[in-house]
């Protein structure tokens, strides 16, 4: 499908909504021509009673039908599993049953939008904590509103955290709950970040706008399509023979 | 009334579409157990999220053999429990969200209520009431039907499932997961009368059963046998031959037993270990020999299937019962005893 009409400001003109259940956050935000109005509430076990409650009351407050949505996204992880199918489920129903198409939203890019707008640094490392003595981490470039995964998305153990390579003299923000376990991180980590934002919680609100940016770009798929991103795969030991 | 019925309680995705005039318009199952095979039993993590992969096409598969539109269903069911916490999830998750898309109703339904009601999509259904044995690899019960709803639990399993023990015994016996089906054929070739293993709680009044006792019954034979030397083909069919016979026995009694104290003259059986052939002669011998009737679902409606969910939604939507719109729960534990039927809600 072409991409919909920029308005002068170069926000993508469209009505998007996201929905977040990948950590004990839950989270909606609607994307309505640049605007984005969002709920998020800190609600461990009952984000299946609070998830679509909250989406609703966005588009009803906007005083839009779900029809008038043009894609949908949601937060594809890497995150807890349950939540991640959680938003999944809810997210490709509702493509499903508009028939629209569906974006998965990476929950470590939008820990570093969220991190961006909140400190406007440019480089970000997110990190969450993913147990097992492991984080899940990635490195992003952010500039202008817009987020740039340097090399891949990891489960690692903490110890085992660097900064990307020949990247080590910037700046680095930390952000994400994996950050609490800066005490088990190598000192050269330590070294090159200068902050952390420990308290972020990956959240709709950043995913809304690079979805909407995503969309604007022309990506999209059909609902089944766009599966969780676990990045831990390991979960189960086949039996010796 | 057009309804979706979605099943992921645990490791079968199953959709189908039934119409309350018309009855079952479609159903499609994607079963996992091949993959679960391969770890010697249901690894949760690993099915939920192939429910995840699995659901949508499915729902597409079954539209398109109805020849109809998302926007034709009237309301949608979903298994809510019993079940896999982290897979009934997926179902619960996917109905709402289509269910909101659609401005349709959409309902959580009990998984075991599916099976109970099974055989009503098969052409002679029986009447209400009935008795009910369920039995599978999660369940042994034994169930008072008087009508949708109208649940008294005469008995179950204190302990291990029927089909539980079945899959423990295969283990022990060597074969692959699930172990239903091959202890069965191993039997097959065994010596009826050379051991005889013992019929839980048969000995005494009741409904109730027990399996774990089996089990270790078939561990000491197991060793006893090694004990000798290395176990030939034969002992293992005459061990898997012996164990089957109790289970059987053990359930043909309780379900004889069932039928006596409620005076009742049908015997709905369901769940996988229906599928039992020797358990179906048994059953049928003795419904025979009291003027009774034993009915079974179709084969794929034995296990876990989205047709006896949208059969039990189809009843509920149309008496008016349904979720709130968007706000779902998984019920992993759910007790039969506490539903309702459609009318009082």
């Amino acid at each position: 499908m072409p991409p919909p009409p920029f308005t002068t400001r170069d926000r993508p003109m469209s009505t998007l909504l996201a929905l977040d259940a990948s950590s004990s956050a839950c989270s909606a935000a609607l994307w309505h021509d640049g605007e984005v109005t969002a709920r998020f509430v800190v609600a461990p076990r009952e984000h299946t009673r609070r998830l679509l409650p909250m989406a609703r009351e966005l588009l009803a407050e906007a005083g839009l039908p779900l029809s008038a949505l043009d894609a949908l996204a949601y937060g594809r992880g890497p995150g807890s599993f349950t939540g991640l199918r959680i938003a999944a489920g809810a997210a490709q129903g509702l493509a499903y049953g508009l028939e629209r198409p569906l974006l998965g939203v990476s929950t470590l890019a939008a820990l570093a939008l969220a991190a961006h707008r909140r400190l406007h640094l440019r480089h970000v490392l997110p990190a969450l904590d993913a147990r097992m003595g492991e984080v899940y981490a990635a490195a992003y470039h952010c500039e202008a509103g817009r987020v740039t995964l340097i090399g891949e998305e990891a489960v690692l153990p903490p110890e085992r955290l660097t900064l990307p390579l020949g990247q080590e003299e910037r700046d680095w923000v930390g952000v994400g709950s994996g950050w609490a376990l800066w005490d088990v991180m190598p000192a050269p980590l330590q070294a090159g970040v200068g902050q952390c934002l420990v308290d972020e919680e990956p959240g709709a609100e950043a995913m809304v706008r690079l979805a909407a940016e995503a969309f604007a770009a022309g990506e999209g798929e059909a609902p089944h399509r766009v599966q969780p991103v676990y990045l831990r795969d390991q979960v189960a030991w086949k039996k010796s023979r | 009334m057009r309804v979706l019925g979605i099943e992921t309680s645990c490791d079968e995705t199953g959709v189908a579409l039934y119409d309350t005039e018309h009855g079952l318009l479609a159903d499609a199952l994607f079963s996992q157990v091949a993959m679960h095979a391969d770890y010697g039993g249901v690894v949760p993590e690993l099915a939920s999220r192939d429910h995840t992969r699995k659901l949508l096409p499915l729902v597409d598969e079954v539209l398109a053999e109805a020849n109809l539109t998302r926007g034709d269903l009237d309301g949608i069911a979903y298994t809510a429990g019993p079940g896999l916490a982290g897979a009934l999830m997926v179902g619960a998750a996917t109905a709402h969200g289509l269910a909101l898309a659609l401005e349709r109703p959409v309902l959580g339904v009990h998984h075991m209520e599916g099976h109970l009601l099974a055989p009503m999509l098969e052409d002679e259904p029986p009447a209400f009431p009935f008795v009910a044995l369920l039995v599978s690899g999660g369940h042994t019960q034994l169930v008072e039907v008087q009508g949708i709803g109208r649940y008294q639990l005469l008995g179950e399993s204190v302990d291990d499932a029927a089909g539980e023990a079945f899959d423990k015994a295969a283990k022990m016996l060597g074969l692959d997961y699930p172990g239903g089906p091959r202890v069965a054929k191993l039997a097959e070739q065994g010596d009826p009368k050379r051991l005889r293993f013992p019929r839980p709680m048969t000995d005494r009044p009741g409904l109730d059963f027990s399996f774990s006792g089996l089990k270790t019954h078939t561990l000491t034979t197991l060793r006893a046998f090694e004990a000798e030397g290395p176990l030939d083909d034969q002992a293992r069919a005459d061990i898997a031959r012996a164990f089957e016979e109790a289970v059987v026995d053990t359930l043909v009694i309780k379900c004889r037993r069932a039928l006596d104290q409620t005076g009742l003259k049908r015997l709905v059986v369901a769940g996988g270990v229906s599928a039992n052939v020797r358990l179906r002669e048994r059953l049928e011998h003795e419904c025979a020999k009291r003027d009774a009737r034993a009915y079974y679902p179709r084969g794929r409606f034995c296990t876990d299937n989205g047709a006896m969910i949208a059969y039990v939604g189809a009843q509920r939507l149309l008496a008016g019962e349904r979720d709130e719109p968007g706000v779902f729960a998984a019920r992993p534990r759910w007790p039969m005893d506490t539903l309702t039927p459609p009318e009082t809600n």
